[in-house]
Order: structure tokens, then C-alpha cells, then sequence
């Protein structure tokens, strides 16, 4: 096998497996898997939302909140 | 610091220590900067010594911003994230103490020894070898610790934020061992153990590299982490993320051969790096848009916060410099931008735009956390932080395109008899005009980062006073 063929093939396997990864990646079996990984930075809140001063208790419950509602205050 | 500070289960003094180095070096680097584009507009400014001549100042720049401002920056909120979305304490806190100031004396020996002319004349690896051993010693300890923390951690996903952190360690590490590798002539002095066009290819290979993992994906796990948090909503698509670090890590070690087209590399090794950079503007945007859509639905936040805006605005300029990367990477483009100051706009879009925007984004969201509170003194102040260096990238990186494509036009004009139509000095005349805007630019920086640094300084101290008077509860 000359040089060619072999850089060929390995350019080849790169492809194969950059798809492999991919349809891994969008599979509907790794969605819970994934939402939990994608929460993580909000997994161990031992923290105040932020700006801590400007806003009321109540706002700040609602600012906390506004990952669920999606920012919509009318909720 | 009153002990109050610390948390019970992470190590932040080491993030503490680097989160306010990052603002020390980065006033360091920038204020360098700004002397060396004062230096292009009356060059008398070297004073006439060589220790504050043009040539060695300037890797003294570069240095002061990549690794000093930068890896200080990469150093804390590596730290920070992996043991925040790991929920465990660093692997070792002696370990991590000594990468904090093995680190900061290793910026020390280039302040010492660049402007003293040692130099291997490698561009972004011009400490000596000495240097380099002990940089190669910090960093295998920095991925000992932070692969282990990883190791240790008690989730059982490791967040992507992590991966990218984790791939630029690694890199890195190779990049800088294979580089640097030299045969050591004196104290002070070495040779390359590469010669000639291989010697080039490597020294490009690691150069492009720097970029692509020191300053990309390093940041971009910066930006993983900090952009949902103070957006306060999960990152857009968790699935693109991933497809994104893999397409990433996969082109970018490809795309170096485009720092030497029309060189003596073989021509097909300059083609193959001009597609594999084209290719790469596919993971970067990727990774742009879902940056950018993670504030779907919290556009509103934009309108009061200045820390978000910083990260936003960081993103969309790596969306420009990641578009504008590429294009310059063709071969016809390159013919004309190549060797002028677009290059050099292309940089900054790139260093000042998305690396400074983004750590300054992180840091603001950081470091009162680290002290804490979760806001910083003053909120007014980032805005004005924020657009002192919005105006100030706008001003230097137009200021660039003008003069590159100036000189780029003027070097090749030619007389029907084929004779060149003008002299190299005037094209250094013509660009004298966006030297002066370019300094305008970088002073708008400068003074964006000293507000930031009295900010930090007024956090820092409040805190002291808001933590002492808690009474303990019997």
C-alpha cells in the first residue's frame, strides 16, 4: 500500500467517525443524558442570582426562575 | 483575606490569585501594547536603547497578553469551572498553589530576559530554553491537576465546558514540547533542532495552534460555562457543543500552513492549509451560534447587564475574526494582506474582540463571586468599561484594515515599464494616519482596564468589610 492509499484510508476513518459522533450526539436516547450535563453550572446554586442589591426578594426569586419561564415576565 | 472567605468545599484562593493577576497582566500587556504603537507613530520613543527598542518589546507584548493576561485568565477559570461543574475540591491545593507561582515566574523571566535580547526567534516561543523547561513543568502540573479533579469528580457527566479546558491543556503541552525542542549552546542560547522549510512548518504549526487551542478553545470553554451562567439559562444545544468541540479539535491542526504561503513550503502543503482553514469556519461558527442563542429569550438582560454584554459582544467578534480568518487564509487574499497590517487588525479582532472580551465577561461575573458577593462595586462602571473597549477594537481593527489594504495596494503597483510605482517608506508615510487611530484604540483599552482594576480594588475591599462583622450563631 503506497502512501496515498494509506492517507487515503485514514482521512476515510476520520470522516466515518466524525459522523459516528455526530449521530451519537442527536440520538433521542442521549437527550436526558444531555439536559442534565447542560445543567449542570446551575447543579450546585449555593449562590444568590445575580445583582444582588438592585433587586427586591420577590425578583430575585423571579430572576432565578427565569430558566424555566424562558425571560417571559408575563408568567 | 479574612477566612470567612473560604468556601467549604472548593479551593478558591488559587482562582482568587489568578483572577487578580489576569487584571494586573493584562494592564501590563496592554500599556505595552499602546507604547509600541506609540513607537510607530514617532519611533523616537525607543529612547535609543535596545532595551526598549521595537523588536524586543514587542514578543514582551505578545507574551504579556497571550500567556501572562491570557493564561492567568485561562489558569482561574479552569479552576473555577472544573470544580464548580465537578462539585469536588482540586485534586491538590500544594499542586495548584505551585502552578500559580511557577506561572507568574515564568512571566517574570520574560520580563526580565526579553528586553535583555534573549530571544530562540520563534514567534509567540521566543523564551530561551531554561524558560521553556520550567514552563513544560508548570503546565504538565496545571493537566495533573485538572485531570484529576476531573477524576474525582461527583457528577457523572463531565461538562463540555471541561473538554475544551482539557483539550487545550493537552495541546498545548505538545505543542510547546515539540516547538521548543532545541540543543542548549550556552546558558542562555540555543538551536532549533528543526532546519530550514521543516523548521517553518513547525514553528507555524505550533504557531496557529497557539491560536486555536491556547486562545480558542481554552476560551471557548470559558465561554461554555460563564455565558449560560450569566444568561442564567442551559447552553443552547448540548448536542451542538459536542459536535462542535469534535469538528474543532479535528480541523484546527491542519490549518497552519497558511502562515507561510508563497514561502518555500511545497505548494500543496500551502493549498491543504488553505481548504483545512475554510473548512474551520464551520466548527467556529457552530460554536458562535450556540453561544448566541443560549440568550434567546434573555435578549432583555442585555438592557441592564453589562457583564452579558461583554460576553455577547466577545462572541460576535469571534464570529467577524473566524470569518475574516479564513478569507485571509486564501491563497489570493493572502497574496495581498499578507506581511501588512490587516494582519495585524485580524489579531486583535481576534485577541482584543473575543479573548480580552470574553475573560473581562468572566471576570466580572468571577470575581465578586470569589469575594462573596455576586455583583461587582459598580454595575456603571462595567458599562463604561464595556464601551471603552467596544469603541476602542472598532477603532484599531478599521484603523488596520485601511492601512493593510494600503499597503497592500501600494507594494504591488507597478509602472507599465514594470518597475515598482512606490517605495517601501511611502508606504509606511500613508499608514502613518491609522498609527495614530490605532493608539487611540488601544488608549480607549488601557483605560477600560484601569477602571476595571479600581472596580476589582473597591470589590475586594468591601468585601473585607461586609464579611468581618457577621457574628457566629451559638
Amino acid at each position: 500500500m503506497d502512501t496515498g492509499t494509506f492517507r487515503g484510508i485514514i482521512t476515510g476513518l476520520l470522516i466515518l467517525a466524525f459522523i459516528g459522533i455526530t449521530v451519537w450526539a442527536y440520538s433521542r436516547r442521549r437527550k436526558p443524558d444531555f439536559d442534565e450535563a447542560a445543567n449542570l453550572p446551575f447543579a450546585d446554586d449555593d449562590e444568590q442570582p445575580n445583582r444582588d442589591k438592585r433587586l427586591s426578594p420577590e425578583e430575585r426569586t423571579h430572576e432565578a426562575d427565569s430558566r424555566e419561564d424562558k425571560g417571559d415576565r408575563n408568567t | 483575606m479574612s477566612t470567612a472567605l473560604e468556601h467549604p468545599t472548593y479551593n478558591y484562593k488559587v482562582v482568587r490569585q489568578f483572577a487578580i493577576m489576569t487584571v494586573v497582566w493584562g494592564i501590563v500587556g496592554m500599556t505595552l501594547g499602546v507604547i509600541l504603537a506609540a513607537q510607530l507613530v514617532w519611533p523616537q520613543l525607543n529612547l535609543g536603547l535596545p532595551w526598549t527598542s521595537f523588536g524586543r518589546l514587542r514578543p514582551l507584548h505578545t507574551n504579556a497578553v497571550i500567556f501572562a493576561f491570557g493564561g492567568s485568565a485561562l489558569f482561574a477559570t479552569s479552576y473555577y469551572v472544573v470544580q464548580r461543574t465537578c462539585q469536588t475540591r482540586l485534586f491538590s491545593d500544594k499542586l495548584a498553589a505551585f502552578t500559580f507561582w511557577g506561572w507568574q515566574a515564568v512571566i517574570l523571566s520574560a520580563v526580565i530576559s526579553l528586553p535583555l535580547g534573549f530571544t530562540t526567534t520563534k514567534e509567540y516561543a521566543e523564551l530561551e530554553w531554561p524558560i521553556n523547561i520550567l514552563i513544560a513543568v508548570v503546565w504538565v502540573s496545571y493537566a495533573i491537576v485538572f485531570l484529576m479533579t476531573i477524576k474525582k469528580r461527583k457528577t457523572s457527566h463531565i461538562y463540555v465546558a471541561n473538554w475544551f479546558f482539557a483539550a487545550f491543556i493537552l495541546t498545548v503541552a505538545v505543542l510547546h514540547i515539540v516547538n521548543n525542542a532545541a540543543i542548549p549552546v550556552t546558558a542562555m542560547y540555543s538551536t532549533s533542532i528543526y532546519s530550514g522549510a521543516i523548521d517553518a512548518m513547525v514553528q507555524w504549526w505550533y504557531g496557529h495552534n497557539a491560536v486555536g487551542f491556547f486562545l480558542t478553545a481554552g476560551f471557548l470553554g470559558m465561554m461554555y460555562y460563564f455565558v449560560p451562567k450569566q444568561a442564567e439559562r442551559p447552553v443552547y444545544s448540548y448536542r451542538l457543543s459536542i459536535v462542535h468541540f469534535w469538528a474543532l479539535i479535528m480541523v484546527y491542526m491542519w490549518a497552519g500552513p497558511h502562515h507561510l504561503h508563497y514561502t518555500a513550503l511545497p505548494n500543496w502543503a500551502q493549498s491543504l492549509g488553505m481548504i483545512m482553514s475554510i473548512i474551520l469556519l464551520a466548527p467556529s461558527w457552530g460554536g458562535m451560534i450556540n453561544g448566541m442563542m443560549t440568550l434567546s429569550g434573555a435578549w432583555h438582560k442585555l438592557r441592564t447587564d453589562p457583564t452579558l454584554r461583554f460576553l455577547v459582544v466577545a462572541l460576535s467578534f469571534y464570529g467577524m475574526s473566524t470569518f475574516e480568518g479564513p478569507m485571509m487564509a486564501v491563497k489570493t487574499v493572502n497574496a495581498l494582506s499578507h506581511y501588512t497590517d490587516w494582519t495585524i487588525g485580524h489579531v486583535h479582532a481576534g485577541a482584543l474582540g473575543w479573548v480580552a472580551m470574553i475573560t473581562i465577561g468572566s471576570m466580572y461575573h468571577l470575581i465578586p463571586r470569589l469575594f462573596g458577593r455576586t455583583e461587582m462595586y459598580s454595575v456603571g462602571m462595567i458599562a463604561v468599561h464595556f464601551w471603552l473597549a467596544t469603541i476602542g477594537t472598532v477603532l484599531y481593527i478599521a484603523a488596520m484594515w485601511v492601512n493593510g489594504i494600503l499597503q497592500g495596494l501600494m507594494w504591488r503597483a507597478i509602472n507599465p515599464d514594470g518597475t515598482l510605482m512606490y517605495t517601501f517608506i511611502e508606504s509606511v508615510e500613508a499608514s502613518g494616519p491609522g498609527y495614530i487611530v490605532r493608539l487611540i484604540g488601544g488608549l480607549c483599552w488601557v483605560l477600560g482596564m484601569l477602571i476595571m482594576a479600581y472596580n476589582v480594588t473597591m470589590t475586594v475591599k468591601r468585601s473585607d468589610t461586609v464579611r468581618q462583622p457577621i457574628p457566629q450563631t451559638a
